[in-house]
């Protein structure tokens, strides 16, 4: 290294230092990004793409527009808060509509699509489709009501004219229990069609509760595994290992077994006399069933972070506390749990976001009252097809764990999270 | 040496030779089980034995057979040559246009007599919903069975005893779905079985379905599998439960279980073979869905599961099961004497209404 005439620090290649050091700087962080590459690649391609995908589902509104492409561009001149229906073009546009679609069998998912808004539209469709070809105008409007009389309902032609956009707010809206009337206004479901909030409150709180049960629980046990020697707390160590190493399905079918009316437990407590035979108690296909399981599926995610944690808190710290004075509770409440909250942290937090999307044993114990969110998005993905509902309760799933993650953080701080 | 090597040629012929002979590779999606099992017997293997260059795939993931569909078949990529799917998801996943349209006089074989497949399958059932993509191959039920040993006297035998608690007291299992209980709850508060859509299209008539559900709601265990109920009153959790017949039939007649079976008002449904769009070798499917579905083939299933073949042709042929010997006639659903009172799903106004009286079922359980 010399130091030219300048003043400037430079290598001795005659490179000012600080442009040196920028270079070697960059080339790190360069072969640090491509280090990661692969990593970033898998993620995006099986992870980010996928949920980007399915979320974009939640307000994709293309299949009206798509499939019905003249009635969507004749109805837009028309105004939806008048009285009058649309005029004789949009109807002639319709048939020829109907006739594409039925023939390219891309009706049906209309018909689906705005079933979802207003029921009875798929079997208007249906019907429609299946008489296309045989309507013949002008005049085309009186004919295609003469097919169904619901084609002169103008809340049906509003709807078509509010649907044919790109996008929709409509399975947010239903996914909080709202819905557009047929004005376009935003309103509350009928009561009886009211579920989606009740199921997202439920949700909540239960796996709150869950994540509770499990602290209270795993705590203890943690602190056994912690304290005791070696040879006992490996054969603790084993007996939370080995539920956690088992199938879901086995564990939760067993609490069946175990809870059921006619189970293990109710027959234990009516041969020990503490119930009658007719008052044999409902534990399992209700809320109560769901808090045992899922605390037993889940303890084992709460015991793991706070053993680790547990582990490290040297001994000496609560005798020096005891030394000072302190009464073997102060000290553990002073000395001992603080020393700990990164595990309960990190505990708190992996057991309740488990929670609120398990699905399998809520749907096995959790009968009509211990049933989440996640169940109902399970069955308008599988068996409704409905995938812009369950699209929009995803997402609406995804940004209360994102919000609640933010408070956490707010709170407690992510940086004090430590899994070990 | 020399011989080895003899060996070992004739022994890597033999191999590409069989190799090469497996040209098609067909991949079936049905529910495993005890279900695949008499398809692999009844159709597979007859197949593959007079086919020797087919070889049929069993994939076992019918249950999310509508969304894995869709998900290939959106993504261009259709591995699934055939898929068993019950009617409801055959006519959704048709109406959003992911399957192939069955032509059935072409497609499908004639009866022996001669009768063309569009007549000599059950009328209405190629068409089921207004679609065009369904071939049926079994009739089943979701019916009752009640524990024999629950009621002194006189038995449960009609829909009206399932909703009476008084004189049955105990426990139910229902399907936790509107379908089928809504069409029951109506039956058992009166009105006729051919009035029951006409009744359930108006609010009032939907309000009293849910009405007489009331009556029972707290006595019921909501399944959600069709292993649960036969558990269920295996276990004496429910004195009577909604099931499929197929699985009472296993509970009833192969494990010997004291359950009986309850056929007034069974909801007859039918399970059966959809083709994906956009499938590889249409023709090799074509090929074995004609062979699968002809009248013969389709009352061999019957010897292995108690579910009635969806063919006019295929009823005079069902005969014994295949292990225990007995006839099976008498178990089959559709067989006159269960079939006395028989509920038919209309799955146009189901189309129509499903959405809405989910959302209020599920509701409703919630409360």
């Amino acid at each position: 290294m010399s130091t030219a005439p300048d003043d400037v620090m430079r290598t001795a290649d005659g490179v000012p230092l600080k442009i040196s050091l920028r270079r070697a700087q960059v080339r790190g962080r360069i072969r640090a990004l491509l280090l990661v590459l692969p990593l970033l690649g898998f993620l995006s391609v099986a992870f980010l793409l996928p949920i980007g995908d399915m979320l974009f589902r939640g307000v994709d509104n293309r299949i009206v527009a798509s499939v019905l492409p003249g009635t969507a561009a004749a109805i837009q001149d028309w105004n939806p808060d008048g009285a009058e229906l649309p005029d004789d073009a949009v109807f002639h546009a319709l048939v020829l509509d109907i006739r594409a679609a039925f023939e390219e069998r891309t009706l049906g998912r209309v018909g689906r699509r705005l079933n979802y808004e207003k029921p009875g539209m798929s079997s208007l469709f249906r019907k429609t489709g299946r008489r296309a070809t045989r309507i013949t105008g002008p005049p085309w409007r009186d004919r295609v009501i003469a097919v169904d009389k619901r084609w002169s309902d103008i809340d049906t032609w509003r709807l078509i004219h509010r649907e044919s956009g790109a996008v929709t707010g409509s399975y947010f809206l239903a996914a909080v229990d709202l819905r557009l009337d047929d004005r376009g206004e935003v309103v509350r479901q009928p009561e009886p069609r009211r579920i989606y909030l009740t199921l997202f409150v439920r949700t909540l709180w239960m796996s709150g509760a869950i994540t509770v049960l499990c602290l209270l629980l795993a705590y203890p046990v943690s602190y056994l595994m912690a304290t005791l020697p070696l040879r006992v707390s490996n054969l603790l160590m084993i007996c939370v290992l080995l539920p956690f190493w088992t199938s879901l399905l086995v564990r939760t079918t067993s609490w069946i077994a175990l809870l059921q009316t006619e189970g293990v437990l109710n027959d234990l407590l009516v041969f020990a006399g503490l119930i009658s035979e007719d008052g044999r108690l409902q534990m399992i296909h209700n809320k109560f069933g769901t808090f045992v399981a899922m605390v037993h599926i889940l303890l084992p995610f709460m015991i793991l972070p706070l053993y680790s944690v547990m582990k490290t808190i040297p001994p000496s710290l609560m005798r020096a506390a005891r030394s000072l004075g302190a009464t073997p509770f102060t000290a553990f409440v002073r000395v001992y749990m603080p020393n700990t909250v990164s595990g309960v942290g990190a505990g708190c937090i992996m057991v309740f976001i488990l929670s609120i999307g398990y699905y399998i044993t809520p749907a096995l114990v959790g009968g009509r009252t211990g049933t989440f969110i996640s169940n109902f998005i399970a069955i308008h993905v599988s068996e409704t097809l409905n995938w812009g509902l369950a699209a929009a309760l995803g997402a609406l799933l995804l940004g209360l764990v994102l919000a609640l993650y933010l408070l956490y953080d707010r709170i407690v701080g992510i940086d004090n999270m430590k899994l070990g | 040496m020399k011989h080895l090597l003899k060996s070992t040629a004739v022994a890597a012929a033999v191999t590409l030779w069989a190799g090469g002979a497996h040209a098609i590779d067909l991949t079936i999606v049905s529910w495993g089980g005890a279900y695949t099992a008499s398809q692999q017997k009844a159709y597979h293997d007859p197949y593959m034995a007079a086919n020797p260059g087919v070889k049929i795939i069993n994939d076992d993931s019918a249950a999310e057979g509508l969304a894995k569909l869709r998900a290939q078949v959106e993504a261009g990529k259709v591995t699934w040559d055939i898929v068993d799917m019950v009617a409801a998801d055959a006519i959704v996943a048709c109406d959003e246009g992911l399957l192939e349209q069955v032509d059935p006089d072409t497609w499908l074989a004639a009866a022996p007599d001669g009768t063309p497949a569009s007549k000599d399958f059950f009328a209405g059932t190629l068409t089921i919903g207004g679609t065009n993509c369904f071939i049926p191959q079994i009739v089943y039920s979701t019916t009752f069975g009640y524990r024999t040993d629950a009621f002194k006297g006189r038995q449960p035998s009609t829909i009206a005893d399932v909703f009476d608690l008084k004189t049955f007291p105990g426990k139910r299992a229902l399907e936790k779905k509107p379908i089928a209980n809504l069409e029951w709850a109506l039956i058992a508060d009166g009105v006729p079985g051919k009035d029951v859509y006409k009744v359930l299209s108006t609010p009032e008539g939907v309000d009293r379905a849910f009405a007489r559900l009331d009556t029972i709601k707290d006595q019921v265990i909501w399944w959600t599998k069709g292993a649960q109920p036969p558990q269920l009153l295996a276990d004496g959790e429910v004195v009577i439960g909604s099931a499929y017949n197929g699985r009472l039939f296993s509970a009833i007649v192969e494990k010997k279980q004291p359950i009986a079976m309850l056929w007034d008002w069974q909801a007859f449904d039918l399970d059966g073979w959809v083709v994906p769009k956009g499938v590889k070798d249409l023709k090799a499917v074509k090929k074995y869905l004609r062979y699968a579905t002809d009248t013969q083939r389709l009352a061999d299933q019957a010897k292995y599961i108690s579910y009635g073949p969806a063919r006019y042709s295929s009823a005079p042929k069902v005969g014994k099961h295949a292990e225990l010997g007995i006839d099976m006639k008498p178990h089959m659903p559709t067989s006159p004497e269960n079939a006395k009172t028989i509920l038919i799903f209309d799955y146009v106004w189901w189309a129509d209404h499903r959405a809405e009286l989910d959302e209020r079922f599920n509701a409703w359980l919630a409360k």
